[in-house]
């Protein structure tokens, strides 16, 4: 039997898990934002993994074949997404049972429960085949990682066509509805979704244009035009094993939980460890020759220095203010009410960055305000912020020790184009133009596989300390 | 948090104790007993100096980290920030300048008697000038005598600076004793106290060392401050302190032949764990949490530089009865905080090395600034030179504001784990070289 190993890092803002094999080769990635508490934050990202886990086993399981068949390859790829999309379906089915339940408990008067359920359903309706075509046509970009992002976006430009006076109850009956329905675990039968994305993609073939021309936002490239009229064929030979993996059973034999939730997961005392360790682990596995990793997580901001074998020699944290990590980059997005994933590409116009001289957060939302008064342009002050953010975890760096020959770059921030630009911009500037700097789509997950790495060694550490507490629980 | 036990002791704790109340005991009936009172500074102390005219010492950081301990010092801290000190004024003084406004209460309960003389012995930090001014201010008209130690910038002591300090002693710092005390000086006296001293300093030394042995019988940083520093600093040259030591030392060379580890206030640490040499003074509002974060963990401070700040005996100075004042001078400028960073990296690296340390841990204070510069470069130098995992973590001294439990804990958590993972990636490495 393969064997697998689970790491679980436990953030302040999203919650990731990965799955690797015993090649320490990343099989399933697993993230979510929930708020809920820390032991189903981790269940949600682990089934997430495991999910994931079944997709990159079916290509690894198809071999060589895929490689003389790209067309397979894009199958599962849409497959996949299409199947995140039946897991999006059920949660949305989810969300409006809630909206229901507040719009009959927040409004007192039937007649304007009515009115609201009416309004909440034609926003419903016309959000719905939108987001579906996203899924389907893989127009989500960095977007898809998170349901209440995908929905709120929505759901925040249905609402602003309505009239005014509309808004404020409407973003009350949202708030309150939102996070039950984000926060439940629904445990899905992969293998029923996973039929019902194949039918979905069978109309999603069908209907496919003729021609580029007819429509522009479908991608036309050579792997779809080799699905497309040979798709039931394709489809028909992987669907043994898909069936297969679907009956996979996924025995995880050592995991690790780590993170700023670690304390709390439901895991043995001895499969904890620092997230410090993990990410300086995980970002060294990737690329083995760096010396110095930055990660820049939620609440807070860690440059680390790692010696040849990945073991952390020091390490740098922000004290006391968050102002430099990505909540930072949250509270501005609430400020200039814009989701998160815009922040970056408006920042990345800039022409000039105005000073941000703020070093907490809250201020900056006030220098925010004052500037925009002061008639300096949104893109520049953003352009500004992200560098203020950069330039403090340049200081940090420098606290840690400087950055020799190799840079990694890991947290959930890496995935905005502005913070990239900047940190290359100062890391350049400040220790010249021979260092690599390396940046990994998987950024956000090192954490979590460094973690799977430390449970596939085995290295847990066994502190006096977790002795004890071990010896007082077998009393 | 729940309520601490009582701390297990050992007879020297106990003892510790008890001299210190008898300190505090002897300051409060000064009235009485007509003793004068000197105000002064820990590092380079003129304590037999002042002992030889029968006077009693009072040092103000003293009293503050017991009002720390105590957890008195927040209130004191707001008080004199209330008069308009800032925020990121040393919390000593902060704590001091409070403790004063305020009657004065010393950290036991009775009352600390004004000073007859501040003697302002100025040794490797900035701020006790500005301290002393401000002391000179609440207590008009008690004379003023200062001792500036010339800072060792070029890594030495010349004879130059020697003659300066002398000088100093002479023509100012005495003569203001005898007008204060109503005595003479007697140097046969002060030497007879050297003698003293440097006996009390070769048991000393013999005490910080024996944590060379594996596993340490003491922890030097933790316990250093706690019960085997302060006696040195107050009742350095007297007989009494010579008792003290012989008795410690027996204690701890008792303890090296049984191979017990250190006394934590839960009792003796079973199990060696990780040995670290720390830089930067203690917290002093949560020390016993603090302290607790590291013996969970067994990890033990076999050197530190902070026991170091009233004296570096362990590099061979003593107090020499042929000399007095010149080896008073040379005391002086000899203290850890007068020493130039490189002197002090080369003294940390030497710990590092001669201890057997699998670690070097800074705790960086908020407020001191005369510790703080240089220690990032430190760490750095540290990390290079003896390739040992590095770890920082910040506090304060006096200030409870500054000291975040979780923060600590998270830092200290995931340093622990750093040392431990290198213990065992290396005993694998060397299995396969061998």
């Amino acid at each position: 039997m393969n064997k697998y190993y689970l790491g679980v890092d436990l953030g302040s803002t999203t919650s990731k898990a990965v799955i690797i094999n015993e090649k320490d080769e990343i099989i399933g990635r697993g993230i979510t934002n929930t708020r809920a508490n820390y032991s189903v934050a981790a269940d949600i990202a682990r089934d997430e993994a495991i999910y994931n886990a079944r997709f990159s086993v079916l290509k690894n399981k198809l071999g060589d074949e895929i490689k003389v068949r790209p067309e397979y390859k894009k199958y599962i790829d849409d497959l996949e997404s299409v199947f995140q999309y039946e897991q999006f379906k059920v949660r949305l089915d989810k969300l409006g049972e809630e909206l229901l339940k507040t719009c009959k408990t927040f409004f007192k008067e039937e007649e304007t429960q009515e009115k609201f359920i009416g309004h909440l359903r034609s926003i419903r309706k016309s959000f719905k085949p939108e987001i579906k075509r996203d899924y389907l046509y893989n127009n989500l970009g960095a977007k898809n990682q998170f349901f209440r992002d995908i929905v709120s976006e929505k759901y925040n430009q249905e609402v602003n066509k309505l009239d005014a006076e509309l808004f404020e109850p409407l973003m009350t009956v949202w708030d309150k509805s939102i996070s039950p329905a984000e926060n439940e675990r629904v445990q899905f039968d992969f293998r029923e979704l996973v039929e019902k994305a194949m039918k979905e993609l069978e109309d999603k073939y069908k209907n496919l244009p003729d021609s580029v021309s007819d429509n522009t936002s479908v991608d036309f490239d050579a792997e779809m035009n080799l699905l497309k009229g040979n798709f039931k064929n394709v489809s028909e030979t992987l669907r043994e094993h898909i069936y297969e993996i679907a009956e996979l059973e996924f025995h995880i034999s050592n995991m690790t939980g780590t993170g700023y939730g670690r304390a709390l997961l439901p895991f043995p005392q001895d499969c904890i460890r620092s997230e410090i360790l993990c990410h300086a682990f995980g970002a060294h596995a990737i690329f083995p020759n760096t010396r110095t990793v930055l990660d820049i997580g939620g609440q807070d901001t860690k440059a680390i220095q790692v010696d040849k074998y990945g073991l952390v020699t020091s390490f740098q944290m922000n004290d006391r203010c968050a102002a430099g990590c990505g909540r930072y980059l949250g509270y501005i997005a609430d400020e200039l009410s814009i989701s998160l994933n815009e922040l970056g590409p408006l920042a990345m116009k800039s022409t000039k960055e105005v000073n941000i001289c703020s070093t907490c957060t809250v201020f900056a939302g006030a220098e925010l305000r004052e500037l925009t008064n002061l008639g300096e342009r949104r893109e520049d002050i953003l352009g500004g912020l992200h560098k203020a953010i950069l330039m403090r975890a340049m200081s940090l760096i420098a606290r840690s020790g400087g950055v020799f020959n190799e840079f990694t770059f890991t947290g959930g921030v890496a995935r905005n184009p502005a913070i990239l630009k900047y940190l290359e911009i100062l890391i350049r500037e400040n220790y010249g133009n021979d260092i690599k700097i390396n940046i990994h789509t998987d950024s956000i997950f090192m954490g979590a596989l460094g973690g799977a790495m430390f449970a596939r060694r085995n290295l847990n550490v066994e502190l006096p300390s977790t002795k004890k507490a071990k010896a007082e629980l077998s009393k | 948090m729940s309520n601490p036990k009582e701390a297990v002791k050992e007879k020297s704790m106990v003892i510790q104790k008890e001299m210190t109340a008898k300190l505090f005991k002897e300051l409060s009936n000064t009235k009485e007993t007509g003793k004068k009172v000197v105000y002064t500074f820990v590092p380079g102390n003129l304590t037999e100096l002042i002992l030889s005219f029968d006077m009693l010492p009072v040092y103000p950081e003293i009293n503050a980290l017991q009002s720390g301990m105590r957890k008195q010092s927040g209130n004191y801290i707001k008080e004199a920030e209330k008069l308009g000190f800032s925020e990121d004024v040393c919390t000593y003084v902060k704590c001091d300048i409070g403790m004063m406004v305020n009657g004065n209460v010393g950290p036991t309960g009775e009352k600390l008697p004004n000073p007859d003389l501040l003697l302002l012995s100025y040794t490797g930090c900035f701020t006790f000038m500005k301290w002393f001014e401000n002391l000179e201010r609440l207590y008009p008209g008690v004379p003023v005598a200062m001792l500036h130690t010339p800072y060792q910038e070029d890594g030495k002591m010349t004879p130059d600076q020697i003659s300066y300090m002398v000088k100093q002693m002479k023509e100012d710092v005495i003569p203001k004793m005898e007008k204060v005390s109503g005595k003479k000086y007697d140097e046969k006296r002060l030497s007879k106290m050297l003698e003293n001293s440097a006996k009390a300093e070769d048991l000393l030394v013999n005490i910080l060392e024996s944590a060379k042995n594996v596993p340490s019988p003491i922890d030097a940083y933790f316990a250093g401050v706690y019960y085997i520093g302060p006696i040195f600093t107050a009742f350095r040259g007297t007989q009494e302190a010579v008792d003290y030591y012989t008795m410690l030392n027996e204690e701890v060379q008792q303890r090296v032949g049984l191979g017990l580890g250190p006394i934590t206030p839960e009792g003796e640490l079973k199990e060696e764990k990780f040995r670290l040499v720390v830089e930067g003074p203690p917290n002093w509002t949560n020390f016993r949490e603090f302290w607790k974060i590291f013996y969970d963990m067994g990890a033990v401070i076999v050197a530190s530089s902070y026991t170091k700040v009233g004296g570096v005996y362990d590099l061979g100075f003593r107090h020499d009865p042929k000399e007095p004042l010149e080896s008073l001078a040379k005391y002086c400028m000899g203290c850890y905080t007068n020493m130039n960073l490189p002197q002090r990296v080369k003294l940390l690296e030497n710990y590092v090395k001669d201890y057997k340390a699998d670690g070097f841990l800074i705790n960086s204070i908020k407020s001191c600034n005369s510790f703080s510069a240089g220690q990032l470069m430190i760490m750095r130098e540290i990390e290079q030179r003896s390739s040992v995992p590095v770890g920082f973590v910040e506090s304060d001294l006096v200030d409870p504001r500054y000291f975040s439990y979780a923060n600590i804990k998270n830092r200290l958590e995931s340093y622990f784990q750093m040392l431990e993972q290198r213990k065992i990636i290396m005993k694998q490495e060397e299995e396969i070289v061998n």
